[in-house]
Parts: structure tokens; C-alpha cells; sequence
């Protein structure tokens, strides 16, 4: 295994147990958006949100009743997805600088080869 | 600091939108500079990473929390565009699955936690780099003031939109005291996480760190100016 993709999957283990578990413990307390639109008085102009009813909303996977898994999954789930969009993004755009980086046509094949 | 649908009006709503669109536009021209072989796949980690620390709220005095943006962690760690680009992944998941985060302030929530929070943040650490001693400890000094200086700057700029655009008639000193009050605490969680979570990839890969390439010249330098450098770097 390569010291890149070991230093990667500990990051993802790291990533996953702070989202798949030690997230059951972070404050629930309003965070300081909330808690300053609450002091200064424009709270209630809040609206929910269009994905409000998303099966993720406010994290937590609907359908599952135990709190802690909930939380859990949900924080899992979020760093797959999020992790896959980030990857996918930046590994099209690697290898296309504006010109400097060779010429289009040979991207396709460098960025096929593995790290 | 996410921003809920309902607080800004539709107008600066729209504004912040096209700002955001723009912005992220040219964050996309950037990174493609900085991305390679090797900070591509970590810059997937590191945007994995925010989404998972951003779950993390940590008690600000009674009854409030605060929570991780991000911004000059991921600038440092994969440089500024790719960095911005990072955080407008998470931010854009947690809007539209998590339902944190308006949709229609999702231009303002990016203009907010990523684009201020990356280039504001790697301006600051830029300018204090070259402040500081050249060593490790001047870099996570200036990481860790930059952190820390980032979120008030992002509280600033939200009472600024709310100035132009607020839905509600409020004391506009009040929302100013209050934000910076607040977010200044926040603040303090930034720079502590940002400063140990550069600490430990210093330690552990100093050549994964985009904002520490000017403390290892011999390699990174060199062959980033050079055509052949990608088969250089995979050698490495």
C-alpha cells in the first residue's frame, strides 16, 4: 500500500468515527447564528428550508428510531457522499490547467493511472 | 453559522447567488492549477473531513454553539481555490440532504463559510507566513490566527448583507455586537481544531500541506514549474 493512499484511508477512518459516532455528542444547543438571531429578534423569520423533508434532514436518517444510530448513519452517509462528490470534482479537474499542463488530448489517459 | 431560507430578502438572496455562481466559476479556474496526482484525492478527504468536524458542535457559554467552517483549514491544507471548492461541496450536501442551510441562501452560506472563510483566511495567513519565522511554529501560528480571525470576518460580512437586506427591522448595532460577540468565541474552536488538525498532517505528510511547500522547496517547488513533474511526483 502506498504511503498516499494509507495517509488517505486513516483520514477517512478519522473522518467516519467523528461523523459516525463522537457526532452523537456535539451540543445541541442553538449554534451562534442562531443564538444572535434569537438575542437580536429575527429568529422567526426563519423558513424551513425546500429539503426540509429530506430523509437526511437535521441529521438523521428518518425511519430510524434509535437516536445514537440515527445520528450515526447519517454522519457516515454525509462523509461517503461528500467525500465521492469532492473526489470526483477534483479528479476531473487535475491534469486540465489552462494550457501549461499538456495538451488536451493525453489527459484522458494520465488521469487513468492510479496514485 | 449556516443561514437559513427567510433571513436575507429575495433581492440580496438573488445577488448572493450570482456572486457565489461567480465565484465558485473562478475557484474552479484556479484549482485546476493546484490539483495533481497527489492533492486531488486529498482534497476529497479533506471536504470529508469539514463535513465531518462541521457535525461536531462544541458549547460556546450558555446555551450556544459553534461549530468548525473550515475555510483556512482547507486552504492551508490544498490551497485556496481547491480549498473553497471543498467547502461549497459541503456546504451544497448538507443543503439539499441535510437541510442545513437554506436553498435560496445557499449563495450566501457559501459566500459566507467558504468563499470569505478561504481566501479572507489565506490572505491572513499569507500575510502572517511572512510575518512569522519560517519553521513550524510560525505556521501554525499564523494557521491558528487566521482561523480564529475568519469566523468574526464571516459574522461581519453576514450583518454587512443583513444591513442591505435583512427581512426583519432590528437593531442593526445589536445584530453587529451580537454576531461579533458570539463568533468571536467561535472563533477561538476554529483557530484550536485548525491549528491541531495542521499539526498532525505536518507530522505525519509536511509534503501534503499546501500552505508549508514554502518550508520544503527542494522537491514541491521545482517540479511543479517543470512539464515532466508528474512522473517525478509519482516517483516520490
Amino acid at each position: 500500500m502506498s504511503r498516499n493512499r494509507l495517509f488517505l484511508l486513516i483520514g477517512l477512518g478519522v473522518a467516519l468515527l467523528i461523523a459516525g459516532v463522537a457526532s452523537y455528542f456535539a451540543s445541541s444547543s442553538p449554534d451562534g447564528m442562531e443564538s444572535a438571531a434569537q438575542d437580536v429578534g429575527f429568529l422567526d423569520s426563519a423558513q424551513d428550508s425546500a429539503a426540509a423533508g429530506s430523509s437526511l434532514a437535521d441529521y438523521g436518517v428518518s425511519g430510524v428510531n434509535n437516536e445514537w444510530l440515527s445520528v450515526g448513519l447519517s454522519g457516515i452517509i454525509g462523509v461517503l457522499v461528500v467525500l465521492i462528490l469532492a473526489t470526483l470534482l477534483t479528479t476531473f479537474l487535475k491534469g486540465r490547467g489552462p494550457s501549461e499542463n499538456a495538451e488536451p488530448g493525453t489527459s484522458s489517459s494520465s488521469s487513468s493511472t492510479g496514485a | 453559522m449556516h443561514v437559513p431560507d427567510g433571513f436575507l430578502n429575495a433581492p440580496v438572496s438573488i445577488a448572493t447567488g450570482a456572486v457565489a455562481a461567480g465565484a465558485v466559476a473562478l475557484a474552479i479556474r484556479g484549482a485546476r492549477k493546484e490539483l495533481d496526482e497527489k492533492t486531488a484525492p486529498m482534497a476529497g478527504l479533506v471536504a470529508a473531513f469539514i463535513f465531518a468536524v462541521q457535525m461536531m458542535n462544541f458549547p460556546v457559554g450558555a446555551g450556544t454553539s459553534g461549530h468548525l467552517m473550515g475555510g483556512v483549514l482547507a486552504a492551508i491544507l490544498v490551497g485556496p481555490y481547491t480549498g473553497a471548492l471543498c467547502v461549497t461541496v459541503v456546504l451544497i450536501v448538507q443543503g439539499l440532504l441535510f437541510a442545513d442551510g437554506g436553498l435560496t441562501a445557499l449563495g450566501t452560506n457559501i459566500i459566507l463559510i467558504s468563499l470569505v472563510t478561504t481566501f479572507g483566511g489565506w490572505a491572513l495567513f499569507r500575510g502572517l507566513v511572512m510575518a512569522l519565522p519560517k519553521n513550524r511554529v510560525g505556521l501554525l501560528t499564523s494557521g491558528g490566527i487566521s482561523a480564529f480571525l475568519s469566523v468574526p470576518l464571516a459574522a461581519l460580512v453576514f450583518s454587512g448583507l443583513y444591513l442591505v437586506g435583512g427581512a426583519v427591522d432590528i437593531d442593526l448595532g445589536a445584530l453587529f455586537a451580537t454576531m461579533l460577540g458570539v463568533h468571536v468565541l467561535i472563533g477561538i474552536g476554529e483557530a484550536l481544531i485548525t491549528v491541531v488538525v495542521i499539526g498532525a498532517v505536518l507530522t505525519a505528510r509536511p509534503d501534503l500541506v499546501y500552505g508549508a511547500r514554502h518550508l520544503t522547496p527542494q522537491l514541491t517547488l521545482r517540479t511543479s514549474s517543470t512539464a515532466s513533474s508528474s512522473s517525478t511526483k509519482a516517483a516520490v
